[in-house]
């Protein structure tokens, strides 16, 4: 049976761009590369160190220093071309230049359904897919060792200019029923699956599944919000979360014995030129996508405007990441844009800008900070954009102030950066909301672990 | 606007970092984010933000205050030249009140913000623009007559003992502008109460009652206006806080932008009015002798400081409560011991004033309880968990 969800607090905003839904495959990326930040909390252990060894797709290249059996396995067969690293040595991205013809790791096929369970599991971490998999606590890598009390998925997406989840997977439904049907093996409870409420999708009659039918506005699509109004975690309990077009990977990788990176990009934003859909692979190269951009005008974010990376013209995508959206850099002054009904074009929560009046329009918005940092002091306003049952602002205040009881007790168990994504669109003060939810996150995991 | 970049990139180059003035940068910043948004982008989180800042959420504040500042220098030349009983065009009622309350105003800046300019500099953070808004308050909320240098003394010690001393913008507990008026009221309580400092020049002629409405019922003598002059303000009083249809002005801007919280204002006059038919109804029976508490409620919403209070002082986002249904609490008790006070001090009728003082004090303990609901929620699903597992 299914829950209907119906989310209230939020934010619907327009922009401008969207990505039309046509599918084209993008240019072959000559390199690809992963990079271990994108897994906030692994440490990277190179399993093959040395530059110019040859790689086939599917293969080990690096895996957690703390947990062992996540693995992240190279998209593409070919030659490790550089391990580039940088302060105290750290490893910034291990980049691969790519063969014409890819050689795949031949993996074992399996049934999900009629698998036992530590086998599954097993072959899933071992195949590498085990990377895509995060645990909520802290948001970091999931742990092989660990059974998740559930695992979310959510296809749902409302953030701006988001990419369609029910586009990008209707070419490989059965991969992702096959995933699905693997991940009930990995939890004890329940595979909660997050849909758009009001749309007619295939992703509806998904089986196997607790099918959560959401509407409202962003962050309705936020796991993290399906998770708090199903089932909310916490303290000692772990949920794993993965995303839709990763189910279909490791369903894919159960059926045919081959991991296939493949990942559909959205391309958008107003500065984009050709905005669609592109086929391509984890780890591309941007440039394999778009055209090089004046950076100093135009911004390139490997994933969302609202939790993305800045990027530049040679970068590669996101290991996560089904988005490339490009927005006007905001590096301009404004006289007087201070003052209340000036720069209309610019959309705000409050209404000192006349933008809502526009109706449908959609909005061109840069990435100018329209005002300096300050301390917090307008309130309620992030309460507004918090559907869940958290207290944005005094959560913020605890992991400022590092008060580890406080910030139990206020919930951080329950949320991620993403969560805070809004109030750090909103927030009049311009603090870094997701940052400090970040720090506070990493302290409690050396705290309390 | 290129030139004028140019220029005043040009004039804070000896203020950059390893520059000779650099310890003045945050005064020079101020300047210069006064005339231009600045040039910042984000780095990282959420690429895009909202036009909102604390600059423009603060001078929307001043704009809501606006309409019942004009009405109020145009009062106090209509009160003036009323109580002379002499011949006045608007123009020169406009003036007479220009003449007395611009010169308040430019203290009241210059003074506060120097303060200000000068922490930001000690401190070398950048300077915040609460003062803008409280700037403006203190005047509007003072008796016409007040000396110049008690508005000087006021603004000080509202700066830096309700403000700076707690850490500046944002960390105060007190509404400093309040504070300020407190300390006036108490410092130099002839200047601020009686029935000769709410009108212009009453103190100069001999035979000027210049009493507000809720002095003349303390004192229990008649009130010689009716609803409709208390509504629209022509009556003595503070400034600006006698014409409750120019604050409601006010208090339209502020919901409307959405500045103000429209949960504190309406609680806020849902509280008073329910003390004040608390007090109708005990004192056609109980109380006969006092006037206060048989003056009609509506009546207690549209007199002296109540609305003023509601609208611009507790909806004060620092001072008020931060939570949603800590908002809904702490407007109502604004409310309700706001008139609540006025009735019971005849020595001071106006009651609003402390009721928001006492509440700002109180706030966090409002805020405490609401924050332990949420966190005892929590505490319940974790027990219930404990106890399916156990």
């Amino acid at each position: 049976m299914a829950i209907d969800i119906k989310v209230k607090r939020g934010l619907k905003l327009r922009l401008k761009g969207e990505a039309e839904k046509i599918k084209s495959p993008a240019l072959k990326s000559k390199t690809y590369a992963l990079i271990p930040d994108n897994f906030h909390g692994l440490v990277p252990k190179m399993l093959i160190k040395k530059e110019g060894t040859p790689i086939k797709a599917g293969e080990a290249l690096f895996y957690s220093k703390y947990n062992e059996k996540t693995k992240v396995v190279s998209p593409v067969s070919g030659k490790l071309k550089t391990i580039e690293r940088g302060a105290r040595r750290r490893i910034l991205r291990v980049i691969i230049e790519a063969d014409d013809e890819f050689e795949y790791v031949s993996h074992d096929k399996l049934d999900p359904l009629k698998t036992d369970a530590d086998k599954l599991k097993n072959h899933i971490f071992e195949a590498g897919c085990g990377a895509f998999f995060k645990q909520r606590l802290y948001d970091i890598p999931a742990n092989a060792d660990d059974t998740p009390k559930a695992i979310y998925i959510s296809a749902f997406n409302t953030t701006p200019l988001g990419a369609d989840f029910e586009f990008i997977l209707k070419d490989k439904k059965e991969h992702f029923q096959n995933g699905i049907n693997a991940l009930t093996k990995l939890t004890d409870g329940k595979v909660y699956l997050g849909v758009d409420r009001n749309a007619k999708s295939f992703l509806h009659d998904t089986e196997n599944v607790e099918l959560i039918r959401v509407s409202g506005p962003h962050p309705a699509g936020n796991v993290g919000v399906q998770i708090q109004k199903t089932n909310p975690i916490n303290k000692g309990e772990k949920v794993w979360t993965i995303r839709p077009e990763d189910v279909a990977i490791i369903g894919e990788l159960l059926s045919t014995g081959k991991f296939n990176a493949e990942r559909t990009i959205a391309v958008c934003g107003s500065d984009a030129v050709d905005r669609q859909y592109f086929t391509t692979l984890i780890g591309a190269e941007i440039n394999s996508i778009i055209e090089e951009v004046d950076t100093n005008k135009t911004r390139i974010i490997s994933g969302d405007v609202f939790t993305g990376d800045k990027a530049e013209n040679g970068d590669h995508i996101n290991f996560f990441a089904n988005e490339i959206t490009l927005i006007p850099e905001g590096n301009h002054y404004r006289m007087f844009g201070w003052l209340p009904f000036k720069d209309n074009y610019i959309p705000s929560m409050s209404n000192t800008s006349l933008s809502r009046l526009s109706g449908h329009k959609e909005y061109v918005v840069d990435t100018n900070l329209n005002g300096e940092e300050r301390a917090l002091v307008v309130t309620s306003e992030m309460e507004k954009v918090m559907p869940m049952d958290i207290m944005p602002m005094q959560l913020l205040k605890a992991c400022m102030t590092g008060d580890i009881d406080k910030m139990e007790n206020l919930g951080i168990y329950e949320v991620v950066p993403e969560d805070f994504a809004l109030v750090d669109y909103v927030n009049t003060s311009k603090v870094e909301a997701q940052e400090v939810i970040r720090q506070g996150l990493d302290l409690m995991l050396t705290e309390v672990g | 606007m290129n030139w004028i970049r140019k220029k005043i990139d040009e004039i804070k180059k000896p203020f950059q970092p390893g520059e000779k003035y650099e310890k003045f940068a945050p005064a020079v910043n101020a300047l210069d984010t006064f005339l231009f948004v600045p040039n910042h982008t984000t780095k990282k989180g959420a690429h895009i933000r909202d036009a909102v800042d604390l600059k423009r959420t603060m001078i929307t504040v001043v704009i809501a205050l606006i309409p019942a500042l004009i009405f109020g220098i145009w009062n106090t030349g209509y009160q003036h030249f009323k109580q002379l009983d002499v011949e006045y065009t608007f123009m020169d009622a406009f003036l007479h009140g220009a003449i007395k309350i611009v010169p308040m105003i430019i203290v009241s800046y210059v003074v506060g913000l120097g303060i200000e300019f000068g922490f930001a500099v000690k401190r070398g953070h950048e300077v915040n623009e609460g003062y803008l808004v409280t700037g403006l308050l203190i005047p509007m909320i003072m008796p016409v007559d007040i000396p110049l240098w008690i508005v000087a003394l006021s603004v000080a010690f509202a700066v830096l003992i309700g403000k700076e001393a707690f850490g500046g913008t944002g960390m105060n507990i007190l509404n400093p502008a309040l504070t300020a008026r407190a300390f006036a009221f108490f410092a130099y309580p002839t200047y601020m109460s009686g029935d000769k400092v709410w009108v212009s020049g009453a103190t100069e002629v001999s035979g000027i009652s210049g009493e507000t409405i809720l002095g003349t019922l303390a004192a229990g003598k008649e009130v010689a206006y009716n609803s409709a002059d208390m509504f629209s303000g022509f009556i003595p009083g503070s400034i600006s806080e006698t014409s409750t249809l120019f604050i409601l002005v006010g208090a339209l801007i502020l919901i409307l932008t959405k500045i103000g919280s429209w949960r504190i204002i309406l609680s806020g006059f849902i509280g008073a009015a329910v003390m004040a038919l608390i007090f109708n109804a005990l004192g056609s029976s109980v109380f006969t002798n006092n006037d206060l508490m048989n003056f009609p409620w509506y009546n207690h919403l549209i007199v002296g400081g109540l609305a003023f209070g509601v609208v611009f002082m507790a909806t004060d986002p620092v001072s008020a409560r931060q939570t949603l249904k800590g908002k809904w609490i702490y407007g109502f008790l604004i409310g309700f011991l706001g008139v609540m006070i006025r009735i019971f001090n005849p020595a001071y009728p106006e009651g609003v004033m402390l009721a928001i003082l006492l509440m700002n004090v109180f706030a966090p303990t409002i805020d405490h309880y609401v924050i332990q609901g949420n966190i005892k929620r929590r505490q319940k699903r974790l027990k219930l968990q404990t106890a399916k597992t156990s």
